[in-house]
C-alpha cells in the first residue's frame, strides 16, 4: 500500500510539474537574419511582459526547408512545438493530420473576422476554425528599378510585357544587365508567376494555377505565357545560375543592372544600402499587373498541446501576433504590410502605401491572388511540379509549346 | 559454467552491434520499401496503393534526367578516375624523384570533403570569376568556358570535380598493387626482350585485376551516393539539369511532401547499389572458399 501511495504521489507530481513552468511558448521559425530576428525579439518581449516565457527554436535556412524537416520529426515523435512558422495550404495539410490546435475563442474575442481580409482568414482556418495567426502580407509582383540606369540608357520603366522587351533591349544595348536575376528554382518561379499574371490576367491565374483547371492550362494563353517568359532569357547575364536573390538586388542597387522582379522583401536590401524609394530606386507593379496583387502571407500555426498551461500561453501568443504594435514593428522590419486591416500607415514608406492600396483595391476586383511561387496557392507537390517546369524551361532553349506541354503534364501528375 | 560463458562471450559482445545494424540498416530499408508502396505525402501513411508511386516516379521528367545523369556521371567518373589514377601510379612507380612529396600532393584532395571541393570548383568554373575570366583577362577576349551554366554540360562539371577529388585515391590503390608485384617477373620480361609498354600491358595490368575490381566497387558507391558535391557545385541546376537520384530523393521526400515518391526513388537507388554489390560479394565469398 505504501508503495502504491508513493507511485501515486510521483504521478501527481509529474502531472503538476509542467503547470509550474506552463506559461511558456516554444516557437519554431527561420527568421534568423537581421530585421527578421529583431521582429521576433519584439514579440518575445511583448509576451514576456504578459508573463509568458519564450523558448526560441530557430532553425536557420531561408526557405525554411530544414525547419520543416525538424518540425516533421518533432510532430511524429509526439512532441510538437507550441507554434511553428507554417503558411498557405500546408496549414490545411497539418490540420488534416490532426496536429493543430483550435484557437477560435481568441479569434472571436478579438474579432479576427473583421480585422482580417477574407482571403487571409480563409487560409488561417481549418474546417472553419482558426488554427493559425497571420503576421504579414508580402506582395510578390514587384518590379524594382534603378532610375539612374534607365536615364543613362534612355529607357523608361515598363508597364506591360511588350514594353518590357523594348526597354530591356535598350538597357542591354547600353551595356547594362537588363534584368538582375538569380538562377535558383524559386526565383525562376517568382518571375514566371509575374509573367503568368501579367500576360494571362488574374482570372486565368486563378483558374490555371490556383484551381489547377485543365481547360485553362491547355489554352493558348499558357503558350503565350511561355513565349514571354522565354524572351526574358536574353536579358539576364551568364553568371546568374545559383546566384542568391539579394546579390541580384545589389546589382540593381549599385547600377550594374536595371531591374529585378522580386517580392517586397527586396526593399530591406535597398534600405540597408541607404537608398531612398522614389529617388534612388523605384518600386512599381511587375509589367501588366498593376491592378493585381500576388500575396504571400507568413503565419504561425498552433499545435495541439496536452497541458492547459501551455494552451493558455499559446492563446496569449496568438493574441499578441494580431496586436497593432506587433503588426507595425514586424512589418516595418520585414518590408511587408500588416495582415490586419485599418492600421495607422504614417510609419510606412511609399512602396508600402502602394502595396496597401493595391491590396484593398484588388480584393474588390478579384485581382488578389495567392502566390504559387511562395507556397500560398497549391500543395507542395503541385508547386514543386511548377517549379521544375519553370526552371527547366527557363534554362533550356525549349519552345513555348514544349514548355506548356511539360507544365500541363507535370501538374496533372502531381495532383 | 565458466567454460560455457567463455564460449558465448564473443557472441554476447557482438550482439548489441548486430542488433543496432539490423534495426538501423535493414529495419529502415524495410521501412522505406514499405513506404514506397503507400500513398504517404507529408507524413508516413499506411494506405497501400501498389506500384502507383513507382509509376509517378518514372513519369517524372526530373527523375529521368537524374537517372540519365547517374549513368553519365558514374561511367565517366569511374573510367577517367581509373585512367588518371593508374597513369599517376605507374609514373610514380618508375622511381621518380621526390616521390613522397608528389604522392602527398595527389592524395591531398581526398582529405577534403565534397562540399569544399564543390564550392571551390563552383568558383573556378563560374564564367565571371574563374577560368573564363582569367583567360579573357590574358587577352583572349572571345574565350568561352561556360559548362557550369549550360544545361547540357553542367553534369560534366560534376565529373571534373569528382575526378579531381578521387583520382589520387585510385592512384594510392594502384601504387600499393604495383609495389606488390614481384620484381623478378619484370626482370624476366626484360630479359625476354619485352618493351616497357608490353610489360605493363601483358604482365602487370592483368595482375592488377583485383585492384581494378576494388577501385570500381568503391568508385561506383561514391557515384551512386553523390549528393553533397551536386548540392555544393550546381545545386542541381541550371534548372534541374545536373540532378542526381540522391538529390531527387531528398527534394521529394523532405521538401516536396511526396514521401511515397521519395521512398520509391530510394528503393531504385538501393537496387542500383545491389546490382554492383551482389556480384562483388558473390565473387568474394566464392574465392574465400577456394
Amino acid at each position: 500500500m505504501k508503495f502504491k501511495l508513493s507511485v501515486l504521489a510521483a504521478a501527481t507530481a509529474m502531472a503538476i510539474s509542467p503547470v509550474s513552468q506552463a506559461s511558456e511558448v516554444e516557437v519554431l521559425h527561420w527568421w534568423t537574419s537581421g530585421g527578421e530576428a529583431a521582429s521576433v525579439q519584439f514579440l518575445k518581449e511583448k509576451l514576456n511582459n504578459e508573463g509568458v516565457g519564450w523558448s526560441d527554436f530557430a532553425v536557420a535556412g531561408g526557405g525554411g526547408e530544414s525547419a520543416m524537416t525538424v518540425l516533421k520529426s518533432r510532430a511524429i515523435s509526439g512532441n510538437p512545438p507550441t507554434a511553428a512558422q507554417i503558411k498557405g495550404p500546408s496549414i490545411q495539410e497539418w490540420g488534416d493530420l490532426g496536429f493543430l490546435a483550435d484557437i477560435n475563442d481568441v479569434a472571436t474575442n478579438a474579432g479576427w473576422d473583421d480585422l482580417l481580409p477574407g482571403v487571409v482568414s480563409d487560409v488561417m482556418k481549418h474546417e472553419g476554425k482558426y488554427v493559425a495567426a497571420p503576421v504579414n502580407v508580402h506582395r510578390v509582383n514587384w518590379l524594382w528599378a534603378n532610375p539612374e540606369v534607365f536615364s543613362k540608357a534612355g529607357a523608361t520603366i515598363p508597364t506591360t510585357w511588350d514594353d518590357f522587351m523594348v526597354q530591356a533591349q535598350k538597357l542591354k544595348d547600353a551595356g547594362f544587365v537588363a534584368l538582375a536575376h538569380g538562377g535558383q528554382a524559386w526565383q525562376d518561379a517568382t518571375v514566371f508567376e509575374a509573367v503568368v499574371l501579367g500576360v494571362g490576367g488574374a482570372d486565368y491565374y486563378q483558374k490555371a494555377f490556383v484551381e489547377g483547371d485543365m481547360d485553362a492550362l491547355n489554352s493558348a494563353t499558357t503558350v503565350e505565357v511561355f513565349e514571354t517568359f522565354g524572351q526574358l532569357r536574353q536579358f539576364i547575364d551568364a553568371n546568374s545560375p545559383g546566384r542568391d536573390w539579394n546579390v541580384a538586388t545589389s546589382m540593381v542597387i549599385n547600377g550594374e543592372a536595371g531591374m529585378q522582379i522580386m517580392g517586397d522583401w527586396a526593399k530591406g536590401e535597398f534600405k540597408v544600402a541607404g537608398k531612398n524609394s522614389g529617388t534612388d530606386y523605384v518600386c512599381v507593379a511587375a509589367p501588366g499587373t498593376s491592378g493585381s496583387f500576388t500575396f504571400n502571407v507568413d503565419s504561425f500555426a498552433f499545435f495541439s498541446q496536452s497541458d492547459a498551461g501551455k494552451a493558455d500561453a499559446q492563446k496569449a501568443m496568438a493574441d499578441a501576433i494580431l496586436s497593432v504594435e506587433f503588426q507595425e514593428v514586424f512589418n516595418l522590419n520585414k518590408g511587408s504590410i500588416p495582415a490586419r486591416l485599418g492600421m495607422d500607415r504614417a510609419a510606412f514608406d511609399s512602396c508600402a502605401h502602394d502595396s496597401m492600396d493595391a491590396f484593398v483595391a484588388s480584393s474588390q476586383t478579384g485581382g488578389l491572388v495567392p502566390s504559387f511561387a511562395h507556397g500560398m496557392a497549391v500543395s507542395e507537390a503541385v508547386s514543386g511540379a511548377i517549379y521544375d517546369t519553370a526552371t527547366n524551361y527557363f534554362n533550356s532553349s525549349d519552345s513555348a509549346e514544349e514548355g506548356a506541354k511539360q507544365l500541363v503534364a507535370a501538374i496533372a501528375a502531381a495532383q | 559454467m565458466f567454460k560455457y560463458l567463455e564460449n558465448q562471450l564473443p557472441k554476447l559482445v557482438m550482439a548489441p552491434t548486430a542488433i543496432a545494424m539490423f534495426v538501423c540498416m535493414y529495419g529502415f530499408i524495410a521501412w522505406t520499401v514499405g513506404l514506397s508502396f503507400t500513398k504517404s505525402r507529408m507524413m508516413p501513411q499506411w494506405d497501400f496503393v501498389g506500384l502507383m508511386q513507382y509509376e509517378k516516379l518514372f513519369a517524372n521528367p526530373r527523375w529521368m534526367v537524374a537517372l540519365d545523369n547517374l549513368w553519365i556521371f558514374t561511367f565517366l567518373f569511374i573510367v577517367i578516375s581509373l585512367f588518371i589514377g593508374l597513369m599517376l601510379a605507374i609514373f610514380l612507380d618508375r622511381n621518380v624523384r621526390a616521390e613522397g612529396a608528389l604522392r602527398t600532393i595527389y592524395l591531398y584532395p581526398m582529405a577534403i570533403s565534397f562540399v569544399v571541393t564543390g564550392t571551390a570548383w563552383k568558383w573556378i568554373l563560374n564564367p565571371g570569376l574563374g577560368i573564363e575570366k582569367l583567360v579573357r583577362d590574358l587577352g583572349f577576349t572571345d574565350f568561352e568556358f561556360r559548362w557550369l551554366v549550360d544545361q547540357d554540360m553542367a553534369i560534366y562539371t560534376i565529373v571534373i570535380a569528382a575526378v579531381w577529388q578521387s583520382s589520387g585515391f585510385v592512384m594510392a590503390m594502384f601504387l600499393a598493387g604495383l609495389r606488390g608485384i614481384d620484381d623478378n617477373l619484370i626482370k624476366a620480361a626484360q630479359i625476354d626482350g619485352a618493351s616497357t609498354t608490353r610489360t605493363y600491358w601483358h604482365i602487370i595490368l592483368p595482375m592488377m585485376k583485383p585492384v581494378f575490381f576494388g577501385a570500381i566497387v568503391v568508385l561506383s558507391h561514391i557515384a551512386i551516393k553523390s549528393f553533397d558535391l551536386v548540392q555544393a557545385l550546381t545545386g542541381g541546376g541550371p534548372g534541374y539539369a545536373s540532378d542526381l537520384p540522391a538529390n531527387f530523393m531528398y527534394t521529394f521526400a523532405f521538401n516536396r511532401a511526396q514521401m511515397g515518391v521519395g521512398a520509391a526513388s530510394a528503393v531504385i537507388m538501393l537496387c542500383g547499389v545491389l546490382a554492383i554489390l551482389v556480384p562483388y560479394l558473390y565473387s568474394e565469398l566464392r574465392s574465400d572458399k577456394q
